[in-house]
């Protein structure tokens, strides 16, 4: 639990039923880091996040954030300390507009979800709808503003999700395969956001394809299994014996 | 902004004027539409903006009802007291049924609020002494202020419209605040709001509470506009009318329930004066909207709108920028 | 204590019989994923067709015991090929709606067919009298309706253990996509669980009958008493159902009988106590969001 770790995982597992999911992960997170979290299909990397933000309660073991022990903290208040995750699935306000979904991030941020007596608008909230307006212009979304989110793409509304997470300004984000099912162009654009991202926002990113999480973390954490299989910086884990096995022995990994 | 002063205004006056041009049978319809409207409202508030389908709103309204004619009968019938109980009387019920509720979502939620709405109706029927068990309450004496009296039908009538008018405002002021939009947030999808750092419990519970409030408020004006209560009025049909009322006339806008209020009523009015199988027809009119006009009436309105717009150039201009 | 034992028979009897109406109600929830309000019209109906066979028909109670559910499942079957089938698009929430919509069409058509009167069966002679046991007397129908409520009971969980149908409709209940990768045609298997619901509520209904009596809004009564059952006893599990049935049969009917101002106020209290304590039902596995 030292000052410097943003999070300090302590041998947290996860078991539904009978099933070990996760078995006795620990890891320090320091501040400003950027860990890629990489591993097959079902080795519990989704699981792992959901631990972290709150969304699940760990079956055994500890998370700390900074030296505040968050293990039974509810997920909201995770988020507005500084946790803050995108989703693996598109999980947007699909029937709202994209302005609407980014207020309601930004609202929260400012301290006034609870006002009721004000109805919402430009002019009674100075500074909201211009914070809104200018993020979408810095991250080149601003002709989406009013169009309801359902209407956009797949990939345009991938975007949408991870503006969200930035909106908040996190202490932590996780990014869960924040490339998941889009076109090569769509992609590119993504991981060009992610690496245009402050550099001092501690990251923590599940990504299959490969290349794109070795540009992007100073430090890999392989999951296999439900345990931490090997942990390291890129260069060793690409080189790594056991990495290469359970890629090139399952397959479906390395190429997607 | 301005323009919504201006159409409560208008509508406002307009309404203050029905009683120099109705009959006395067509300006209580009024009331009672309204009084629904109120009601219908209250239930918009779970239903249509938190995205929580409720089947026990009735039980709001009967405390409110209740409550506000035993009041009337016992200590006084002055309105600041019998509907300042009422209201505390439905906040109460609220605030204990909602700890329950809020708990459970989707059809689970359906179900516990509708039994608790049923012990409600089963108290109410059973406790003789306090409610009149199945004979129910007449006689209740009409509500003062001071030394007036609200003794005949018009005086009713401007009562249940200031208080109709003050919360369409308020509910509207509430749904359109930040507050109201992050409930707006949970109807859409709660996950993703709880991530956003909201605690989504806190605001399900108050609006169950607020919801229940404005049902209070309904059931204390159906008791002065009526003098007279039975426990049919809390009986889940009316938890089912209301619903009807939100769902056909537009779930989550604020015109829709009062809409529908008044599209039941009066059907109601018309339907009862030649057949007695009112059910059948309401059955058969929620059906048809539910299956083809799943936005109700004021979506119906809004799709015919488009439709008018769509042939002028300026929505092709938009369609552009948007692309 | 002799009236306390009859009182238990009261209450096991009570309870099978919600037990009969609940699991239908349960399974359609199950796989449908629809929670049906018009359950207890179609229990209604099952009591008005039987009333209509023994008092012109037939005479007979048994033939109205074999008709009569045939009759409502028929009427099951026209639901969800008209009304549901056609709208599976709309979502779960609309179709409860429909069949909340439906509940009170079926109502109005009741007492058009039947008026507002209280009516009656009288119980079958073969099983009008009463046993004794320990010295104490039971009419022999209520025992009746034990014995049928376990044999349905013992059936249903045969057929849900023990037959390929069981594993589709328990695949269906923890994960309804997994019926299509079964390569089963899964319209048919929601109709076939529509069916067989509307049977066991019209079921339901003729052997309640000559207990509880026939009159309108009985329906409302009972199926709100069923989606208690539902509530208590948790999704997905027949051994849920039966212990939550017969739980509210017990506590309904003593209260009914020590107390009978609170009774209702008791059973939904049950309800509360519980779903504080186990918020997926005494034996259920996970609540189901919409």
């Amino acid at each position: 639990m030292s000052m410097d770790n943003i999070l300090t995982i302590s041998s947290v597992g996860k078991s539904f039923g009978g099933l070990h999911i996760l078995k006795d992960i620990s890891l320090e997170v320091k501040k400003g880091e950027r860990i890629g979290i990489i591993g097959p299909n079902g080795a519990g990397k989704t699981t792992f996040f959901n631990l972290l933000t709150g969304d699940l309660a760990p079956s055994t073991g500890e998370i700390y954030h900074y030296e505040e022990n968050i293990t039974k903290q509810p997920n909201y208040k995770r988020a507005r300390n500084g946790i803050v995750r995108t989703f693996q699935k598109n999980n947007l306000l699909n029937e709202l507009t994209v302005l609407d979904n980014l207020l309601l991030v930004l609202q929260r941020k400012r301290g006034l979800g609870r006002v009721w007596y004000k109805p919402r608008g430009a002019r009674k909230y100075p500074g909201l709808y211009e914070e809104a307006d200018e993020l979408m212009n810095k991250w080149g979304l601003y002709h989406q503003r009013d169009i309801v989110v359902k209407n956009l793409s797949y990939g345009e509304q991938r975007q949408i999700e991870i503006l969200l997470g930035v909106a908040t300004e996190p202490s932590i984000l996780l990014l869960d395969e924040p490339t998941a099912g889009m076109s090569q162009s769509e992609t590119d654009y993504i991981v060009d956001l992610l690496h245009k991202l402050p550099r001092d926002l501690t990251l923590m990113i599940i990504e299959h394809d490969l290349d794109i999480v070795f540009g992007l973390s100073d430090r890999m954490v392989v999951l296999y299994d439900g345990g931490v299989l090997v942990e390291g910086r890129p260069e060793q884990v690409r080189m790594d014996k056991r990495v290469n096995e359970i890629y090139i022995g399952s397959g479906d990994e390395a190429t997607c | 902004m301005r323009n919504t002063y201006v159409q409560f205004l208008v509508s406002f006056v307009a309404l203050a004027a029905a009683p120099f041009v109705l009959s006395l049978f067509h300006l209580n319809l009024l009331s009672e539409i309204l009084i629904l409207a109120i009601f219908a409202l209250s239930l918009n508030v779970l239903v249509g903006f938190t995205g929580l389908v409720s089947l026990g709103h009735a039980a709001f309204f009967g405390v409110g009802a209740y409550t506000a004619a035993v009041v009337a009968q016992n200590v006084s019938a002055d309105m600041f007291v019998t509907l300042g109980l009422a209201v505390a009387g439905s906040f109460l019920l609220a605030a204990v049924i909602g700890m329950f509720c809020i708990k459970v979502s989707g059809f689970y939620f359906l179900m516990l609020t509708l039994a608790f709405s049923q012990m409600i109706y089963s108290f109410i029927h059973q406790s003789t002494n306090l409610t009149g068990g199945s004979n129910g309450l007449s006689g209740i004496p009409r509500p003062e202020m001071g030394s007036f009296i609200f003794g005949n039908p018009v005086l009713i009538f401007y009562l249940v419209l200031a208080v109709f008018f003050v919360s369409y405002a308020v509910l509207r002021m509430i749904v359109k605040s930040p507050y109201g939009q992050v409930l707006v947030g949970i109807r859409e999808n709660e996950t993703r709001v709880k991530s956003m750092g909201y605690n989504t419990g806190f605001y399900k519970y108050s609006a169950f509470i607020l919801a229940g409030i404005f049902g209070g408020v309904s059931g204390a004006l159906y008791t002065y506009f009526n003098g007279f209560i039975a426990p049919s009025d809390v009986y889940w049909t009316m938890s089912g009318t209301a619903l009807i009322m939100v769902l056909v006339g537009g779930a989550g806008t604020m015109l829709g329930p009062v809409l529908g209020a008044a599209l039941i009523v009066v059907l109601e009015t018309i339907v009862s004066s030649y057949v007695d199988q009112w059910m059948l027809v309401l059955g058969l009119v929620f059906i048809t909207f539910v299956v083809f006009f799943p936005k109700g009436i004021v979506g119906i309105g809004q799709s015919l709108y488009k439709n008018a717009v769509k042939k002028k150039p300026v929505y092709e201009k938009k369609k552009s920028r948007a692309a | 204590m002799d009236i306390l034992g009859a009182q238990l028979v009261n209450g096991l009897s009570y309870g099978l019989l919600l037990f009969i109406i609940t699991c239908g109600l349960s399974l359609i929830f199950g796989i449908l994923g629809v929670l049906n309000l018009a359950h207890g019209s179609l229990y209604m109906f099952g009591a008005y067709i039987a009333y209509s066979l023994t008092a012109t028909y037939t005479q007979s109670f048994w033939t109205a015991l074999i008709v009569a559910p045939i009759i409502v499942a028929l009427i099951a079957l026209v639901v969800e090929r008209v009304l549901l089938r056609p709208t599976y698009h709309l979502g779960h929430l609309s179709q409860v709606l429909l069949t909340f919509g439906l509940a009170y069409v079926f109502h109005d058509i009741a007492s058009f067919i039947w008026g507002s009167n209280v009516l009656s069966i009288t119980v079958p002679t073969a099983l009008a009298g009463s046993f004794a046991i320990f010295g104490q007397t039971f009419p022999v129908y209520r025992l009746a309706v034990i014995a049928i409520g376990l044999v349905i009971a013992i059936l249903l969980w045969f057929v849900q253990e023990k037959t390929k149908w069981g594993a589709i409709i328990r695949a269906g209940l923890s994960d309804k996509e997994m019926i299509g990768g079964l390569g089963v045609n899964i319209k048919l298997v929601f109709t076939t669980v529509f069916v067989i619901g509307g049977l066991l509520a019209g079921f339901g209904g003729v052997i309640a009958a000559p207990v509880l009596g026939i009159y309108p809004s009985m329906e409302f009564e009972t199926l709100i008493l069923a989606l208690v059952v539902l509530v208590i006893g948790g999704l997905g599990s027949i051994s849920g159902t039966l212990v939550a049935s017969i739980l509210v049969g017990l506590v309904e009917t003593f209260s009914r009988f020590l107390v009978p101002e609170l009774s209702m106020f008791l059973v939904f209290g049950l309800m509360a106590v519980i779903l504080v304590a186990k918020p997926n039902g005494l034996l259920g596995k996970q609540v189901a969001h919409s």
